[in-house]
């Protein structure tokens, strides 16, 4: 960890590894986020709409709706599991090569700190 | 300076303990058996370890980042547990469970909407507040705005999420303790500040840690051991378990009195089976949706929540924290399922809100049964047990909400704006979060026992709207978008506290006396004709008949009590207390519109107040969201 308190932050932005670590992380994180949501709101919509397909008996007594939404429990499970790897494979390695490269550097100017 | 923190608990620990013994006497003179006594000693068990952690917590409270984020010392894993136990509070265990046990279906359609809600505060919200912030989630939004402004508003909106949620655990703290081991209710509410200031008050952050790590070890256990015993004579088979459920009479007769006159039709199987799918307690599909935004946005938006992100020590066990969370409170709410269709088998829907109208003694009766029934040792303990862990459930999530309400107070308006940044000793700093959770902890005392007979779900319902259409825009986008600055994050808070309280206030949930009245004259105008009918079933030979008339008649009494007492009640009222005779916004639940008014008013609010200096600090907060740069000590006091 580092507590580093200026950097030239102007700098990062431009440099090329903080540039695709950040493009691939928002897609990463945005495209997850969105999938998950979507998948969410399928459980109150159908629920709502779609009642007739929730009642469809698949398992026993078990219908579609009920396993729905234990498949909600299995989709929240993957996203924190595959959201973990991914960052500490991905993100992390890359996020501390560019702390690595900028930490020994100081701004020149002190941009809005201790305001 | 030592001495003191060593003497104080031991003084706490000793006031606590005839705090326990009060409820000993108390819960005799109510019961006066030998049961009684199992409870006590289970609360004292449990309040006594607490208490110890406490003691011990308190000699390593020195500066205010020790007593706001216990220094920010937390591991990862310990992080994940004190989540589940600061987010698990007594609605989930208690009234998901009864949710189920008299619904089916729709009950266990929160769990996945609670569940499902830290998607977003994994993806979006935990490093980048790790990485930005330091005691309050005002340091996040104050970042790169104007630090005065906007702290006000900032503390404004954390406390009026915590005060709604506060109150929710509050009274819904009475109604319990008062409903499993007799005591009243305003000595319940009592009981729960007090032990909760113990906690905060001496051991700030790092003793409420440690009771919400306890207390989410105890509630897992208790769930678990209750499930165990409820599936494993299923052999761990799902299908077998619930076609049992569905299979049973008592199971039955409830969907066929939720259903009223359509079940007539429908077999017994039918009626079973019904009890597995959606439409029996959630009848709106708007409010639904409506609903699950509030849950799966709000979540990432409460102070409480939001504030144990401060106490671990990077952005990398920030994440790890969540996913431990995820996991643990994952687990629960699938618990949940067995807890209650189980309860709704074993002890049957009608008992169980025969006890309580909401269902929320669901788990601590199943728990009862499952141990041997009323009569037996086992079955006593285990309900003891279960009535100890709610117990310790919700202090544990109040403490929670006061030191984030406290951290409001105390570091937000009196070190930032009333002080307006000048140096505040570390000495001070402490005293002014313990003065402040005094006097948040007083008036929580104050405000659950003003609102006995509230209703605890619509409360967390306004908690969770506020802090998805006021706290989640402005931190989303202070966090992700460029422009965002202090007009917007102003404008946002502003727009979704009122759209969110404002709308709940014209809503359904109120009561509205015309249309009160008009039920209660309804249900007397039709009395003698159903009256007649069933007088005249009494008659027949049938003894299925008789009985079935029987009981016609008592509901019809029962009916018109209520009936004559709401009249009297409302007397000549006609409008609610917005002064509107029917509900001008239809649905219960406001998100579908409050949040999208949160957005917006960020989005405008920045866009009209163009803000350089906002957009110049930009590349700091995006580099260090990024790469997980900790806001050190030095730089961040604004």
């Amino acid at each position: 960890m580092t507590t580093t308190d200026v950097m030239d932050w102007d700098a990062i932005t431009r440099d090329p590894r903080f540039m695709d670590l950040h493009r691939r992380k928002t897609a990463f994180l945005w495209g997850l986020m969105a999938l998950s949501v979507a998948y969410y709101f399928l459980l109150p919509i159908g629920a709502a709409y779609f009642q007739d397909l929730f009642k469809i008996r698949v398992w026993g007594v078990i219908n579609i709706g009920l396993l729905f939404a234990l498949s909600q429990f299995i989709l929240t499970w993957l996203v924190a599991v595959i959201y973990g790897r991914k960052s500490s494979r991905d993100f992390d390695v890359l996020a501390a090569q560019v702390l690595a490269e900028f930490s020994g550097r100081t701004a020149s100017v002190r941009p809005g700190v201790n305001t | 300076m030592k001495t003191h923190f060593k003497k104080t608990p031991l003084a706490a620990l000793l006031g606590l303990a005839a705090l326990g013994a009060s409820f000993a006497i108390q819960a005799q003179s109510a019961a006066g058996e030998g049961k009684r006594s199992l409870t006590f000693i289970v609360f004292a068990v449990i309040i006594a370890i607490t208490m110890y952690v406490t003691y011990i917590a308190a000699k390593r409270v020195r500066s205010a980042s020790d007593f706001y984020t216990a220094g920010g010392a937390v591991t990862g894993w310990q992080n994940g547990w004190a989540i589940s136990g600061d987010y698990l509070s007594a609605a989930s265990f208690l009234g998901i469970a009864g949710l189920i046990s008299l619904y089916g279906y729709d009950g266990f359609m929160y769990s996945v909407g609670f569940l499902v809600a830290y998607i977003t505060v994994l993806l979006l919200i935990a490093e980048p507040c790790r990485n930005i912030g330091r005691y309050t989630l005002s340091d996040i939004l104050t970042y790169r705005n104007d630090p005065r402004k906007t702290r006000i508003f900032g503390a404004l909106s954390v406390i009026t999420v915590s005060t709604f949620y506060l109150t929710a655990q509050m009274v819904g703290a009475g109604v319990l303790l008062k409903t499993l081991i007799g005591i009243n209710y305003e000595t319940s509410v009592l009981c729960v500040g007090v032990l909760m200031l113990a906690y905060v008050l001496f051991g700030g952050m790092v003793a409420t840690t440690w009771v919400q790590i306890i207390k989410a070890v105890l509630l897992v256990s208790a769930s678990l051991l209750i499930v165990a015993l409820v599936w494993v004579p299923y052999g761990l088979s799902l299908p077998a378990f619930l076609q049992d459920v569905v299979s049973d009479p008592k199971v039955q007769a409830r969907v066929a009195t939720l259903l009223g006159d359509p079940a007539k039709t429908m077999s017994a199987a039918d009626l079973g089976q019904r009890f597995l799918e959606p439409g029996l307690y959630l009848k709106a599909p708007i409010d639904q949706i409506s609903l699950g935004m509030a849950l799966v946005f709000g979540t990432a938006g409460l102070p409480h929540i939001l504030m144990r992100f401060f106490t671990v020590r990077t952005a990398l066990h920030a994440r790890q924290s969540v996913v431990w969370a995820m996991i643990i409170i994952g687990g629960f709410y699938l618990l949940t399922l067995f807890l209650g269709f189980g309860a709704a088998k074993f002890v049957g829907p009608a008992d169980i809100a025969a006890v309580d109208a909401g269902g929320n003694i669901a788990a601590p009766l199943l728990a009862q049964f499952i141990g041997g029934g009323p009569d037996s040792v086992f079955g006593n303990f285990m309900l003891a047990f279960v009535s100890a862990v709610a117990f310790a459930t919700i202090v544990a999530v109040v403490a929670g909400l006061v030191l984030a309400s406290a951290s409001a107070i105390a570091h937000d308006l009196y070190v930032g704006v009333i002080r307006d940044g000048k140096e505040v000793s570390p000495t001070g700093q402490v005293k002014a979060a313990r003065i402040a959770t005094l006097i948040v902890g007083a008036l929580a005392i104050g405000i659950g026992i003003a609102s006995k007979g509230q209703n605890a779900a619509v409360l967390v319902g306004l908690a969770f709207a506020v802090a998805a259409s006021a706290n989640f825009p402005c931190i989303l986008l202070t966090l992700h978008w460029k422009r965002c600055n202090t007009a917007g994050v102003i404008a946002g808070l502003v727009v979704g506290i009122v759209a969110a309280v404002g709308l709940t206030l014209l809503s359904p949930n109120l009561t509205y006396p015309k249309a009160v009245k008009a039920a209660a004259h309804k249900v007397l105008d039709e009395d003698s004709a159903k009256r007649a009918a069933a007088t005249e079933a009494l008659k027949s030979d049938d003894p299925k008949q008789v009985a079935k008339a029987k009981k016609e008649i008592g509901a019809l009494d029962k009916a018109v009590t209520k009936a004559n007492a709401d009249i009297a009640k409302w007397g000549n009222a006609q409008t609610s207390f917005m002064g509107l005779e029917a509900p001008w916004f239809p649905l219960k639940n406001p998100g579908i519109i409050s949040i999208p008014l949160g957005f917006l008013a960020v989005l405008i609010g920045s866009l009209l107040f163009r803000d350089r200096r906002a957009e110049s600090l930009w590349n700091e907060v995006y580099v260090r969201q990024n790469i997980g740069l900790v806001v050190s000590k030095s730089t961040a006091v604004h």
